[in-house]
């Protein structure tokens, strides 16, 4: 029972990180930068929805929708103001860009809410599921996880495959230049992808919370620093990439917790990341990469 | 040197009188690669003298420099085998390759641009300066003789193509016509028995077009080495090559001398299409 | 004249250096000796130095070999820990400077080895892939240090991955308590080593990239396609790179840890790589002289702004975004100009084709 109840708590964590991970991914995909602040984003979006509930008396539905306006306007925001002029600039100079609006994030919410952690409310309002007479629990948060992870997938890759912006999307990933020339407004795209991964990670940060509910200016940098493992693991710019690369991490992290050792968990997640990297470089479902001669 | 034996040349051999006693410096048997199961060049068979200039031609997409990066190990063949001064350069890495003898330009030029010219230039002479790590660090132990060497020779090289003055620029500023000589020099820096180049004369305007002409009839003679080049730019193949393989669809449709290949049904044909389809 | 030329540019980044290190240290050490200096300026003196080295060592891999590596402060770690294990083990009546020379060295050798081990897989991945293993194996060192217990009575080491109690010490003393770390450190590290550290490792790097195997490196960083194509062993050249880089890194770690009398591997994570990495990016890749000069300043920013307490991480990020900004859309504009500049004069020389599509 204690193997179902941990592969459970493995796939809802993993959840997380996917969902998280879905942002770095998209970002990736069309940016080509590595978003370090999107971990910091969750972090907000978990606040904010900490103070709709609890300061505000919002019902939980609608904590999480201002959480996510939020973020949204947060997330293209930062890309306006930080990232866009440097568009053409080397992917270091955005990193180290993406650090220090990372570095802000976190002593804004400093500043605003203390460095003490705050006790998160889950915010999913019904009871656990008992199975087998007690001896397996699955907790209501777990469930509401793996759901929204399975819902944000589907409307995800039905959007990429589908709609026209989607479509957009895509081109934009491919070939910037060559989107461009064909009438598609990079801008635009850029800024959309954004908004969704912001959008994306609100709804990470009140999952999270809710399961682990310890909040405080620096819970997104180590999920956030997961999740972006989890997107290469599974692929960076592939969205059922970032899916399985989530879950599996998740899975790896509960189980190494449960049967190795609880110190030991990031070590092994870790060295997991490094062998798949050996073994297929490019991540699980990662397009291989030819450099032309 | 020993007289190496005569090797059978594919049909309509190519090779220059002067080499004929030799061993080919360059030769492939039935080289092929696949792509996902397109086929980009098959049953490529090709030999090239000592100091040959040779020409390897065809239409947009033919699989010419697909070609050479089979010679350089870029690409693994599928099959077929490459002699490269009489051994095989089966599963070897470029850089060994490079190390065996043969050198290369690109088609988009490759330089080392945010170094200086000459020290472009030093880096092809890495294998042929020694240098241990441990030299480099403490600027003793032979470092000053083997810097003055290895400048003395880069100088040389430049000299060569009349680029001694542009020594300290920085490559990637020079202009385009530069960029290709350096390129060149680069690779003739390695000590190469063969130099392939990929359009050399590619963007180059009719007295550069000359120049290069003119610098290939001297890299040949003054180095004694073969060259072989990719150039879509007709006046200059035929002017310069002594045999020039045709390549379409990445099949090998002619060789031959120029005048060969020139009057061949097959090149016309290729190249303009055919006549029922022109009228 | 070329030689000449040639010369004075490798000689003026040395003079720069050099030079720089040592008007520092005249005013400053004599300031330290009178104690002239605050508590809390004297107190940063030996961290810039160890920071300073390890933006060094950074920079080889970053700015000259081309490789981001998010997880230097790992190597840094290896190096603090073997450092301090070093000194514990020797005989008291050893002499100091001995001390800390031999575990600065046994700090390097260390890290080094790990750079080795970690070297040789990872070389071959490319750009973003190199950088996040490089990150997960800064996390796994500060995960693994954080459960390794050592402790040193007569019989010798005592060496658990368990907790203090299963090392069964007899008398003796804790060395390497699990996550708490390494405790009872004794403090030898000095301002005078630290300055001495710092030109060793100008020595080897600054020497190194003017040479044969700099020139190797270098070539890679441009382009590796044709670094290969003139026969440079790409494998060798990235890992001697990444080796040495990795020593400097380890004997930056020893000299930093020597400061403090407790020291944790929590204190060498993702953020202390980070941070190093800012450091190098902001004094410019592949310009050792502007490594030296941003790090000494950002690292003491954020203490001079202590006054300004909770607002000073904050003022701190601002600083790095605008400076980021800042900086960047000017190399924009040059590079425009630049890019604008070869497209016409290219457009000129060209008629058919030069892009990027291969032929086949």
């Amino acid at each position: 029972m204690s193997f179902i109840s941990n592969l459970i708590n493995g796939i809802s964590l993993g959840s997380v990180y996917a969902i998280i991970a879905l942002g770095y991914t998209m970002v990736y995909g069309i940016a080509k930068m590595l978003n370090f602040a999107h971990g910091d984003v969750i972090m907000v979006g978990a606040y904010i929805s900490y103070c709709a509930s609890a300061y505000l008396g919002f019902p939980p539905a609608l904590s999480v929708v201002l959480a996510m306006l939020v973020c949204t306007v947060l997330g293209v925001g930062i890309e306006a103001f930080a990232y866009k002029p440097l568009r053409r600039a080397g992917s270091l100079a955005v990193l180290i860009t993406a650090i220090g609006v990372s570095y802000l994030l976190q002593n804004i919410a400093l500043l605003i809410w203390g460095s003490n952690p705050k006790a998160f409310k889950s915010l999913v309002t019904f009871s656990s599921i008992s199975l087998f007479e007690g001896k397996l629990i699955i907790t209501a948060e777990s469930i509401v996880t793996v759901i929204a992870c399975v819902i944000i997938m589907v409307a995800l890759t039905a959007f990429t495959k589908k709609s026209k912006m989607g479509k957009a999307m895509r081109a934009v990933s491919e070939d910037k230049d060559a989107a461009e020339l064909m009438g598609i407004n990079v801008n635009v795209t850029i800024s959309l992808t954004f908004a969704i991964g912001s959008a994306l990670a609100a709804i990470a940060g009140v999952l999270l919370c809710s399961a682990y509910p310890t909040l405080q200016p620096t819970t997104g940098s180590m999920p956030g620093i997961k999740a972006f493992t989890a997107a290469v693991f599974g692929g960076i710019g592939s969205i059922p990439g970032a899916m399985v690369g989530g879950i599996l991490l998740g899975i790896i992290e509960i189980f190494s917790k449960s049967y190795i050792s609880t110190a030991l968990s990031d070590a092994i997640v870790f060295s997991v990341l490094i062998i798949v990297l050996l073994v297929k470089p490019t991540g699980i479902l990662g397009k291989k990469i030819t450099e032309k001669v | 040197m020993d007289k190496g034996k005569m090797v059978p040349v594919p049909s309509k051999a190519i090779i220059p009188e002067r080499d004929l006693d030799k061993t080919p410096i360059l030769e492939t048997h039935h080289l092929g690669i696949d792509f996902g199961g397109l086929t980009a060049v098959d049953e490529f068979s090709l030999t090239v003298g000592r100091t040959e200039i040779a020409g390897l031609i065809g239409p947009n997409g033919a699989g010419k420099t697909t070609v050479f990066n089979l010679l350089t190990n870029v690409y693994q063949p599928t099959r077929g085998t490459i002699m490269l001064d009489g051994k095989s350069t089966l599963k070897k890495t470029t850089e060994q390759v490079n190390r065996m003898g043969i050198a290369r330009t690109f088609q988009n030029i490759r330089l080392f641009s945010n170094m200086s010219v000459i020290d472009n230039v030093k880096v092809g002479l890495h294998n042929s300066i020694h240098q241990p790590l441990f030299a480099s660090i403490t600027r003793l132990f032979g470092y000053k003789a083997s810097e003055k060497k290895s400048r003395d020779e880069a100088m040389e090289l430049l000299k060569f193509f009349n680029m001694e003055d542009m020594a300290d620029h920085q490559a990637g500023s020079l202009p385009y016509g530069a960029q290709r000589r350096l390129e060149i020099a680069r690779a003739l820096a390695t000590h190469p028995g063969i130099i392939l180049l990929d359009e050399p004369a590619a963007g180059m305007n009719p007295s550069e077009t000359a120049e290069l002409m003119e610098n290939i009839r001297r890299i040949r003679d003054n180095f004694q080495i073969a060259v072989m080049l990719i150039e879509h730019d007709m006046n200059l193949v035929m002017n310069i090559c002594e045999g020039i393989c045709v390549l379409d669809h990445g099949k090998v449709i002619a060789k031959g001398s120029p005048e060969e290949v020139k009057s061949n049904p097959k090149v016309i044909e290729a190249y303009l299409g055919k006549k029922k389809e022109a009228n | 004249m070329n030689k000449t030329k040639k010369l004075s540019k490798f000689t003026l980044t040395n003079i720069e250096c050099y030079g720089m290190i040592i008007v520092a240290f005249a005013v400053l050490f004599p300031m330290l000796k009178m104690n002239m200096l605050s508590n809390k300026i004297s107190g940063l003196l030996i961290p810039i130095c160890a920071y300073i080295v390890m933006a060094i060592s950074l920079n080889l891999t970053v700015g000259f070999l081309g490789e981001l590596s998010l997880g230097h402060a790992g190597f840094m770690s290896v190096g603090a820990f073997s450092g301090v294990i070093t000194v514990a083990c020797m005989p008291n009546a050893a002499p100091t400077p001995i001390k800390l020379l031999v575990a600065i060295i046994i700090g390097g050798i260390m890290a080094g080895f790990l750079g080795l081990i970690i070297g040789i897989p990872v070389i071959r991945l490319k750009g973003d892939y190199l950088a996040i293993v490089t990150l997960a194996f800064g996390e796994i060192i500060k995960n693994i240090i954080n459960c390794i217990y050592i402790g040193v009575d007569k019989a010798g080491l005592h060496f658990s991955m368990k907790s203090a109690e299963a090392l069964n010490l007899s008398g003796g003393k804790m060395i390497l308590n699990g996550p708490q770390g390494a405790v009872g450190v004794s403090k030898i590290s000095t301002f005078l080593s630290g300055v001495l550290l710092i030109i060793f490792a100008l020595f080897v790097v600054l020497n190194m990239v003017n040479s044969k195997t700099g020139r190797a490196v270098t070539a890679i960083r441009d382009n590796r396609i044709a670094a290969e194509s003139v026969g440079i062993n790409i494998t060798k050249y990235k890992l001697t790179a990444f080796i040495i880089s990795a020593i400097i890194a380890g004997m930056a770690g020893a000299l930093y840890a020597m400061n403090f009398s407790t020291i944790a591997a929590r204190k060498f994570d993702f953020n202390t790589s980070i941070l190093i990495l800012v450091f190098v990016v902001l004094g410019g890749m592949g310009n050792i002289p502007g490594t030296i000069i941003a790090t000494a300043l950002l690292y003491t920013l954020p203490e001079m702004l202590r006054q300004f307490s909770d607002y000073r991480m904050l003022i701190y990020a601002v600083v790095l975004i605008l400076v980021m900004l800042a900086t960047n859309s000017q190399r924009v504009m040059i590079l425009k100009d630049k890019i604008l500049g070869s497209l016409s004069k290219k457009n000129a020389y060209e008629s058919s084709g030069e892009g990027e599509v291969s032929n086949g």
